[in-house]
C-alpha cells in the first residue's frame, strides 16, 4: 500500500513539474532584457519615482507646451488633440509611422513638426531642441507601460529591411556592426560598462553622461562616434530606418518614457 | 516658467522626522565650458537654496559649478506645527524661484 502510495506520489510530482516546464518555455520564451533591468538599483528607483526621475522635468515641461497656443494659426497641440492622456495613449508605441499623404516615415518628434508647419504655422524645432524633446517625452509618457507595437503598414517594409541592413553593416574605424555589440556580445562589459540589448524602450531617456534628455537619435550618433564612424546629419534618413528595425525587434516590451540610463 | 518636482507628506505625526525631496529644472552653466565660438559660455549655476518651515529656516545649502544639471536636494525636518514649507532657488541671471508644499502636522 505505502509502495503505491509512492508511485502515485512520484508521478504527481513528475507531472507538476512536467507542467511547469511547460508554462516556463512559454512565459521564459522572451529573453529580451530592457537596459532599466541591467541597470543599477539606485538607477532603477530613480527612473521609478516620478518625483526624482529627472525626465519627469521634461515631462511635465511637455505638459506646459501642450496647451501653449504658438504660431501664425495662434493654436497649441490642445487645441486639435483635446487632453493628451486620452488622444496620445498608445501613440508613441507605433511610432516611427508613414503619415497620412507623406511617403517616408518619420519618428515621434518628426510628427510634432509637421503638426508645428501644418497646422500651427509655426517654424520647425531643431534637433534635440529641449521643447521638442520635452513634447515627444510628454506625448511619450502618455503610452507608459504599454506594449510597443510597431505598425502593420507594407510600405515601411522597406524601411526596416534598411535599418536591419545598417544594423548588421560593420562600419567606422573599430569596423563593428551594432550586432556585433548588441546581439553577440550583449550582456558582457565593454570598458567597464555593461552592454545593452538596444531595444529603443525609454527614450526619450535621461541619460546621466549627457544630463539631458536626449533622442534615440542622440544615442545612436554616441555608438557611431563610438565606432569611430562618421555619423549621418542629423536629418539622415538611417536613424528613423534603425529606429524603425530596433522598435520592430522590441516589439511587445513595455515603455518606460521617460527612462533614466548611466 | 520654472519646472519642480517635490516629493514631501501632506501630513506627518506631531515630532516625526521627514524628508522632503526637490527636483529643478536648470542647466547648470559652469562657466569653464567654451562655446561653438570658442568663447567660454557665461556661468549660469542656481547659488543657494533655502528650505523655510512657517518662516524659519530648517535648511539651506550652497551651490558651487560642479554641481549637476537639474539638481536634486533631499533634507530631513522634524514636523512641529503644520504650516507652509517653502523651497527657494537662487541663481546667477537673477535666477529665483519659489515653491510651496503645505504639511499637515497632527
Amino acid at each position: 500500500m505505502t509502495r503505491r502510495l509512492l508511485v502515485v506520489g512520484l508521478a504527481l510530482v513528475f507531472a507538476a513539474s512536467y507542467a511547469a516546464a511547460q508554462v516556463g518555455t512559454q512565459s521564459g520564451a522572451d529573453k529580451r532584457r530592457s537596459g532599466y533591468q541591467d541597470m543599477g538599483e539606485a538607477l532603477q528607483k530613480m527612473q521609478d519615482d516620478d518625483t526624482a526621475n529627472p525626465g519627469m522635468l521634461f515631462v511635465q515641461l511637455g505638459g506646459q507646451l501642450w496647451v501653449k497656443a504658438t504660431g501664425a494659426a495662434d493654436k497649441s497641440c490642445a487645441d486639435c488633440h483635446g487632453a493628451a492622456a486620452a488622444s496620445m495613449k498608445g501613440v508613441a508605441v507605433r511610432y516611427p509611422a508613414i503619415p497620412s499623404g507623406g511617403d517616408l516615415p518619420v519618428d515621434l518628434g518628426g510628427r510634432i513638426n509637421l503638426c508645428r508647419t501644418e497646422h500651427q504655422k509655426v517654424d520647425r524645432l531643431p534637433p534635440e531642441n529641449r521643447d521638442l524633446l520635452a513634447l515627444a517625452a510628454y506625448v511619450a509618457h502618455q503610452s507608459r507601460g504599454l506594449p510597443i507595437a510597431p505598425p502593420e503598414d507594407p510600405r515601411l517594409e522597406v524601411f526596416r529591411q534598411q535599418g536591419a541592413e545598417i544594423y548588421r553593416r560593420r562600419q567606422g574605424q573599430l569596423n563593428l556592426s551594432c550586432a556585433i555589440c548588441h546581439d553577440d556580445n550583449a550582456g558582457r562589459k565593454l570598458a567597464g560598462i555593461a552592454i545593452p540589448e538596444a531595444h529603443p524602450t525609454g527614450y526619450p531617456i535621461y541619460r546621466l553622461e549627457w544630463q539631458a534628455l536626449g533622442s534615440l537619435k542622440r544615442r545612436l550618433r554616441n555608438c557611431l562616434v563610438g565606432i569611430r564612424a562618421e555619423a549621418w546629419p542629423l536629418d539622415a534618413p538611417e536613424y528613423t530606418a534603425l529606429e524603425l528595425y530596433l522598435m520592430e525587434r522590441a516589439r511587445g516590451m513595455k515603455l518606460e518614457t521617460p527612462a533614466v540610463r548611466p | 516658467m520654472s519646472n519642480i518636482l517635490v516629493n514631501a507628506p501632506k501630513t506627518a505625526r506631531r515630532g516625526a522626522v521627514i524628508e522632503i525631496k526637490a527636483l529643478i529644472l536648470h542647466p547648470m552653466e559652469t562657466g569653464f565650458r567654451p562655446g561653438p565660438n570658442g568663447r567660454l559660455i557665461p556661468r549660469n549655476i542656481i547659488e543657494r537654496f533655502t528650505a523655510t518651515w512657517n518662516g524659519t529656516e530648517i535648511f539651506a545649502m550652497d551651490m558651487s559649478s560642479a554641481i549637476a544639471a537639474n539638481p536634486f536636494v533631499s533634507f530631513f525636518a522634524e514636523a512641529n506645527e503644520s504650516g507652509t514649507v517653502v523651497l527657494r532657488w537662487t541663481g546667477d541671471e537673477g535666477f529665483a524661484v519659489e515653491e510651496r508644499v503645505a504639511i499637515a502636522v497632527e
